[in-house]
């Protein structure tokens, strides 16, 4: 009946594994934006093959410059979903903002820098009035900014036509500032002789900043625990209300950024711009690793994500398939990019 | 820095309204146009004494597209000259621009002028307003169809015709691989010019195709600059409306590409373009005629039983904008009637 504890011989060296390491590889694959790297790498490696004019670096450039155009939205965008909210305005405020400045400089006959102010005013109030109603309402912002998306538009359409007689801005090339505006927000120049847009480093520079804010200060921890739980952040002391507000008006800084380089990289805008670059954005987002439940995500992650978005964009024309399959080769590849990517995740969760 | 929020706000009005008042441009801008337009700059015939109608516009025209600001700029023309009430409304999706035909029979217009992308669904709407003893003219599209959808006049282009004849001088010009850019998928009317194009060709030339989001310029941007990239063999490229021509010029650049641009359709940004050579002709279907005409042709028949063409399409183009006839169709287009 007695039974004798056997002692252990030698016990093992067992490591609590909530605090083991992982190995380099598992924490790399752990992080949001793992499967759009992968997907990212896979969707250049298969054009560079199929497609021989995407391998040269102007057509790479090409690519980052269409990118670039996505990806000065998906930032703001992405921090937005990471802190729990949509805009769905976020396309056509790209449009409202350089109708503003446009149709503003144009009328009173004033520097065009004078315009770029105004439309950036407009721009922060709509951020404002979106994060506003959101936060006073509770509504969700789904359908706040679906509001906001058509009115919007409406405005953009109704105000140009009313003013102008027509449906486009008119051309405001002659006005003074406009050759140094257009060096500041549409420049471009050439490395090794292959020409660049700034508005590539200009997306670079604001993705830095914006991964800096999520990872390194006191903000990024609140857009995390705002998006993750917002009663439990404010019991913690987070300002929530402000927090979205102050996001919804980040996309609408970027989105007057974009506007502006619209404007002076073509020198008119049609009113009925932007239209379904909302999705365009969400989607860079998601592929990038952001959840559309909020608390997860990263701006790398709706960079690359945008890169992708890019590079099938791009990457079918230089493939020179046929173009009446075009939308659908860009669903099949985002819809691959996205299952890689999930494919990724579960794993790197599942090893973890 | 500022005692309160409130001040800040008050400085900050301040130093934009001081800079607003500071910076106005010595160039360009809406004083220039002012002063550029003196005197006579629309096109006025005097006003009607008949009696007042009501006369619906309905058409397929798509958010921002500037082509429809001239259409619109001839049919507010005839609308003032004949004592008519012009109501315009548009819908680029065919059920919904049905819809507003039929918002047109409730309201018991006069008379109602409508294009017809969609036969299948715009086709009904018109039978019904036939059958509600409403006069119907039609234009721009649907030059196929008009004459079973039950409408009385047609005027505009046929899109086939317009293709062919554009061909025909691109093969003059000697262009061997054209590149035709839609700005939209599904759309009849611009299969028909690309089809029309690769006709008039004939045997001299080749033809491919490319489709842009025309709702996005960058991404219309990139697509030219890529697509003339990939296939330098392309000497001429041919845009399907004004706003694309536009882009198309920077793309042609961007892709250090020798190609020569040519376009359907017209707006005053793109007519300079024509006078400076970076645009060398423009198919023109005059659509300041088709909205002038559609209005017109209606007041005529509601207060004289007119019908213009005998029951045959009444054809306002094509016509060619080029270096022979500019320097006229410019000052034109500065007050948005060609």
């Amino acid at each position: 009946m007695t039974q004798i504890a056997e002692a252990p011989v030698s016990p093992p060296p067992i490591r609590d594994e909530r605090v083991g390491r992982k190995s380099l590889l598992a924490r790399l694959l752990a992080r949001p934006e793992a499967g759009a790297l992968v997907g990212a790498i896979v969707i250049y490696v298969f054009f560079f093959i199929i497609a021989p004019p995407f391998r040269s670096a102007a057509s790479f450039s090409s690519v980052l410059y269409v990118t670039s155009t996505y990806g000065l939205m998906a930032t703001p965008v992405a921090l937005l979903m990471i802190g729990g909210e949509f805009d769905l305005s976020a396309g056509v405020s790209v449009t409202s903002a350089a109708l503003c400045a446009s149709l503003f400089s144009y009328e009173f006959t004033t520097n065009v820098w004078v315009g770029v102010l105004v439309g950036l005013g407009l721009a922060l109030f709509i951020g404002f009035l979106n994060g506003w109603i959101v936060v006073k309402t509770g509504i969700p912002s789904f359908l706040v900014t679906l509001g906001t998306f058509f009115m919007l538009q409406g405005i953009n359409i109704a105000l140009t036509q009313t003013i102008t007689n027509q449906v486009a801005s008119p051309d405001i090339s002659t006005l003074q500032g406009f050759s140094s505006a257009q060096k500041v927000f549409a420049g471009s120049f050439t490395i090794g002789g292959v020409n660049i847009r700034t508005s590539v480093l200009y997306w670079i520079v604001f993705v830095l900043i914006a991964t800096w804010i999520l990872l390194r200060t006191r903000i990024g921890n609140w857009i995390f625990s705002v998006g993750g739980s917002a009663p439990s952040a404010r019991a913690v002391g987070v300002p929530v209300g402000r927090m979205k507000i102050g996001l919804f008006m980040a996309v609408g800084f970027m989105a007057w950024f974009t506007g502006m380089h619209t404007l002076f990289l073509f020198n008119t805008i049609q009113s009925g711009q932007g239209v379904g670059n909302e999705f365009v954005y969400i989607i860079a987002a998601v592929v990038g690793g952001c959840l559309l439940t909020g608390g997860y995500g990263s701006a790398v992650g709706a960079a690359i994500g945008a890169l992708i978005f890019g590079m099938v964009n791009q990457g079918i024309v230089y493939a020179g398939w046929n173009p009446d399959w075009f939308q659908f080769f860009v669903g099949l590849l985002l819809l691959g990019a996205i299952l890689l990517n999930t494919f990724i995740r579960r794993r790197a969760e599942a090893s973890a | 820095m500022f005692r309160s929020p409130k001040r800040a706000v008050a400085i900050a009005v301040m130093a934009i309204l001081a800079l607003v008042l500071a910076a106005c441009s010595s160039t360009g801008g809406k004083k220039a146009a002012e002063a550029a337009a003196q005197g006579g700059t629309s096109v006025a015939a005097g006003h009607a004494n008949t009696p007042h109608y009501t006369i619906a516009m309905i058409t397929h025209a798509a958010p921002g597209d500037t082509f429809w600001d001239i259409i619109r700029a001839g049919a507010t023309a005839a609308a003032a000259k004949d004592n008519i009430t012009l109501k315009y409304s548009n819908n680029d999706d065919p059920t919904q621009q049905a819809q507003l035909i039929q918002d047109a029979i409730n309201s018991h217009v006069s008379g109602i002028a409508v294009t017809d992308p969609d036969p299948a669904a715009i086709c009904p709407a018109i039978k019904q307003a036939r059958a509600a003893g409403i006069p119907v003219v039609m234009f721009n599209a649907g030059v196929t169809t008009w004459q079973q959808c039950g409408g009385m006049m047609y005027f505009g282009q046929d899109e086939s015709i317009a293709g062919v004849a554009a061909g025909k001088r691109l093969a003059a010009a000697g262009a061997k691989n054209v590149l035709c850019v839609l700005q939209a998928q599904g759309q009849v009317q611009l299969e028909a010019r690309c089809a029309g194009v690769q006709q008039g060709l004939g045997s001299e030339g080749t033809m491919s195709k490319l489709y842009v989001n025309g709702t996005d310029s960058s991404a219309v941007l990139s697509s030219i600059t890529a697509e003339l990239t990939r296939n330098k063999s392309i000497d001429a490229v041919i845009t399907l409306g004004a706003p694309i021509a536009l882009i198309a010029i920077q793309a042609i650049q961007a892709a250090h590409s020798t190609t020569k641009l040519y376009t359907f359709d017209t707006n005053a940004a793109e007519i300079a373009k024509i006078k400076s050579g970076q645009v060398q002709w423009a198919v023109d279907q005059q659509p300041y005629l088709q909205g002038y005409l559609s209005v017109d042709s209606l007041w005529l028949y509601l207060t004289n039983a007119n019908i213009i063409g005998g029951g045959q399409t009444v054809l306002t183009g094509p016509s060619f904008i080029d270096s022979s006839n500019i320097a006229q169709v410019a000052t034109y287009a500065e007050r948005g009637t060609r």
